[in-house]
This record gives structure tokens, sequence and C-alpha cells, in this order.
């Protein structure tokens, strides 16, 4: 019997025969795993298995390669936080089901566990949507496409830098981008680090990561669409500016 | 060596929830002891549940008559709705005699995961009912849940347009409930939800 204990992040659950779930875990010294939970659907788990919650885990196999199951308590209930707050709800099933999607299973990567920890922190505060397009990009780093947006890809400056170009997901300054601008993602003030958001804001933040996570991850590995949860959210702050 | 029959018995009831083929074995050796006191007026019952129990097409419960006797209650207070997911909810809230309007059943909750879209679920028709009918409260009656409560904001947003008020069943601390006791989530939902006494 092999095992081993963790703390992690409850990223989504299925049901599996009448009482069992096969839950997916991000896990801080494990990565991506997934495991049977016995019991998944009794009062007790229902409440622990909420997607964004903090759980200490137990994982138990015969052998390496094999399901295994999950034996978990909860540490940190964050799903009551945005349950009141749909565009939070929203956030929370995105960030949930990107990391869901696209981390290989098995593979370590505390930096986006300690990423996804400090955004579901985030959730209780008012700059929580920045703090949100902050962790997609970070992810999108960790996937190894991550966009470089400290300095102008075609003059060098550190000034005015308003654009991202889609193909090389590097910032461009708006006179060397003008003449481009219909083709550029914008890139939102706060990521320039002005301190001041507005949605408008938020949705080219989600413009710009979505474009990378569509045409770099899902179109290229899984050929799919964004998730729904995701196309979800740019819907929503796109409502909030309309 | 058991007979046919009733290996057919066993299996066709180990397969009812909560039941696996050891508890079927005992329930059919118990029925077939109490043949005419329970196994008869079971099968009877059963029989005439198949033909007679209907869904009703305009809140999706079940029972013999459609529109079921709920909906065609003119007692009831005719402008208050109660969303539910599923019957066993609708139950659950009948049974507690302090809800007189009439329910709409989803069926279900929207769910990415397993790909239940709204068109899956009676919201369309709910967005129906609310636009039609002399209802002015809607009161959303899901489970405090991650999908749940995206099922509801969803209603809420499918209802803005509509001339009704809309309200969702507190979440907090359980009656016989003890503080100390209770989850993180549902003690801060607690304390968001608090009301002066």
């Amino acid at each position: 019997m092999i095992e081993w204990q963790d703390q992690a992040v409850v990223l989504s659950v299925r049901g599996h025969g009448e009482t069992g779930g096969i839950a997916s875990l991000l896990t801080r010294q494990h990565g991506r795993a997934a495991g049977y939970v016995y019991g998944a659907v009794s009062n007790r788990m229902r409440g622990v298995l909420e997607p964004g919650n903090i759980v200490s885990v137990t994982w138990r196999a015969k052998g390496e390669g094999q399901l295994g199951n999950f034996t978990l308590e909860l540490e940190k209930s964050h799903a009551a936080v945005v349950m009141d707050d749909p565009l939070k709800l929203t956030a929370l099933q995105s960030a949930c089901t990107l990391v869901d999607k696209t981390l290989p299973e098995g593979e370590k990567h505390e930096g986006v566990y300690e990423g996804f920890c400090a955004l579901l922190a985030a959730f209780e505060n008012d700059i929580w949507a920045p703090a949100y397009i902050y962790w997609e990009l970070g992810l999108l780093k960790e996937l190894g496409f991550g966009l470089d947006l400290g300095q102008c890809a075609a003059t060098g400056t550190t000034e005015d830098l308003i654009y991202v170009s889609p193909k090389s997901g590097r910032a461009v300054s708006g006179p060397a981008g003008f003449i481009y601008k219909e083709k550029m993602l914008a890139m939102p003030a706060f990521l320039r680090g002005e301190a001041a958001f507005e949605p408008a804001d938020i949705l080219d933040g989600l413009k710009l990561t979505g474009h990378f996570f569509l045409h770099r991850v899902f179109a290229v590995h899984t050929h799919s669409n964004l998730p729904d949860a995701r196309l979800r959210l740019e819907a929503k702050f796109l409502q909030k500016c309309a | 060596m058991i007979g046919a029959d009733i290996e057919n018995l066993i299996r066709l009831v180990s397969r009812l929830p909560g039941l696996g083929a050891r508890s079927a074995r005992r329930c059919v050796l118990h029925l077939l002891k109490n043949r005419e006191t329970l196994m008869l007026p079971l099968a009877q019952g059963l029989d005439r549940a198949a033909e007679t129990i209907v869904e009703c097409h305009t809140c999706h419960n079940l029972d013999t008559t459609n529109p079921c006797t709920i909906c065609t209650d003119t007692r009831r207070d005719q402008t208050s709705l109660c969303v539910v997911e599923d019957i066993s909810d609708l139950w659950a809230v009948e049974k507690t005699g302090s809800f007189r309007g009439y329910y709409h059943v989803l069926g279900g909750t929207l769910s990415a995961l397993d790909g239940i879209t709204p068109e899956d679920l009676s919201i369309p028709q709910l967005v129906t009912r609310a636009n039609n009918t002399e209802i002015t409260e809607v009161i959303l009656a899901l489970n405090a849940t991650i999908d749940g409560q995206t099922t509801a904001h969803y209603i809420a947003e499918c209802l803005e347009n509509c001339n009704v008020s809309i309200s969702q069943l507190a979440h907090g601390v359980p009656i016989g409930g003890q503080i100390d006791y209770l989850d993180d989530g549902t003690l801060q939902a607690a304390l968001r939800a608090r009301k002066a006494i």
C-alpha cells in the first residue's frame, strides 16, 4: 500500500455509484490528483467536496498508477464566500475548471497551488477581479505560454504599453501598435501597475488571457473551446459593461 | 439453489437505491413470507402507480392527474411560486406546511461538468409561468451548493424582466445546531444573514 498526505483545493467531484464520487484535487506537493471518495454524497462529505474548499488529504492505493482513494478533512470553506455573488461564483468555477482541464495529473505545480490559494483569499475583498486576471496569467506561464508585458516588442520602451500582440504575447506601445490596433489585444491599465480598474478593464484582461488559453492551450491540445464556466465569466463582464 | 423467478425478483429489488444483493434477498424473503399482507398489496400498488402516475405539465411534479392536485388547488396562494431542484425537495417543503403557494420542479441544476444546460431543465417554462400568471414572488429553494447557487443566479437573471420579486431560502445555523460544530462556510453565511432580534 502506498500513501501520501498533502493539502489541496477541491476542483471537481463526479458521482460514482450510489454513494461514492471521484474527486479531482489540486494538491500542493503532488499536483493535480484524482481519487475515489467513499461516501461522497453523504451529508457530511457534500459540504467538504464543494469546489474551492481547502482540504487536508490522504491518498492511498495498492500500487502506482491506480486511482486510489482519498480521505479528506475540511480546512477552509471558500464556497460560502462566493455563493452570494454571481461574478465571484462564476470566477471560482472558471478557475477550478481551467486547472482541472489544463494541468496534467501527478505533476507538481506548487506555484499554481499557492497562486490558487491567494486567489481564494482575494475573493474576500474588492480586488478579486484583477487578482483573477493575474492568476490566469500565472497559469499560462506555468503551462509554458507566459506573456512578456514588461517592454514594447518593437521599440523596447516601457512607457505607454497599451497593446499585446496576439501572436507573440509581448507588450506593444501605443505609437508602435497604432497601425495594427484592430488586430491587437488591449492591455488593461492594472497590468501596467495602475491601481484603479473598471469592469471594462477586467473584460480586456479576460479577452487577453482568454485568447492565449484558447489558441495556445485548448485549441491545440484538446481541440475544444474554452470551458463553459470561463466563457460565462467573460459573458457576465461583457453584460456588466453594456 | 434459488429458483429463476426468485432470482429475477432479487435482481430487480437490488437495483433500488440503497439496496444491494444481500439486502435485496432479505427484502424478497420478507415479501414471500408475507404474501397476502404485504407482497400482493405492494404488487397491486406498484401496478396502479405505473398506470396512473404522470408528470404534471405545469410544475413537473408527479401525481395521478395532469395538472397535479397542487396546481389545481385554487385555495393556494396564487401569487407565490417556489422553485425546487427535485420532486423530493417539493415533498420536503410541502411537508412543513408553511408554504401555501405553487411549485416549479427544475429536474436538477445547471452543471458544466455533466453537460446540463438550461434547456435540459424546465427553466424556459419557469420564465413563461412568471410572465403569464399572477405570480408576484418567486422563491428559489435550491441546494446551498456551487451548482445550486449558479442555477439560482441564472434563474434570477432570466426573471429580471418579469414583474416578480425573487428571493431565496436563508443559509445558516440549522435548528438544533451547535456553533462549535459548524463548518466555517456555514458560520460565515449565518453571520452575513444575521437579523435583528
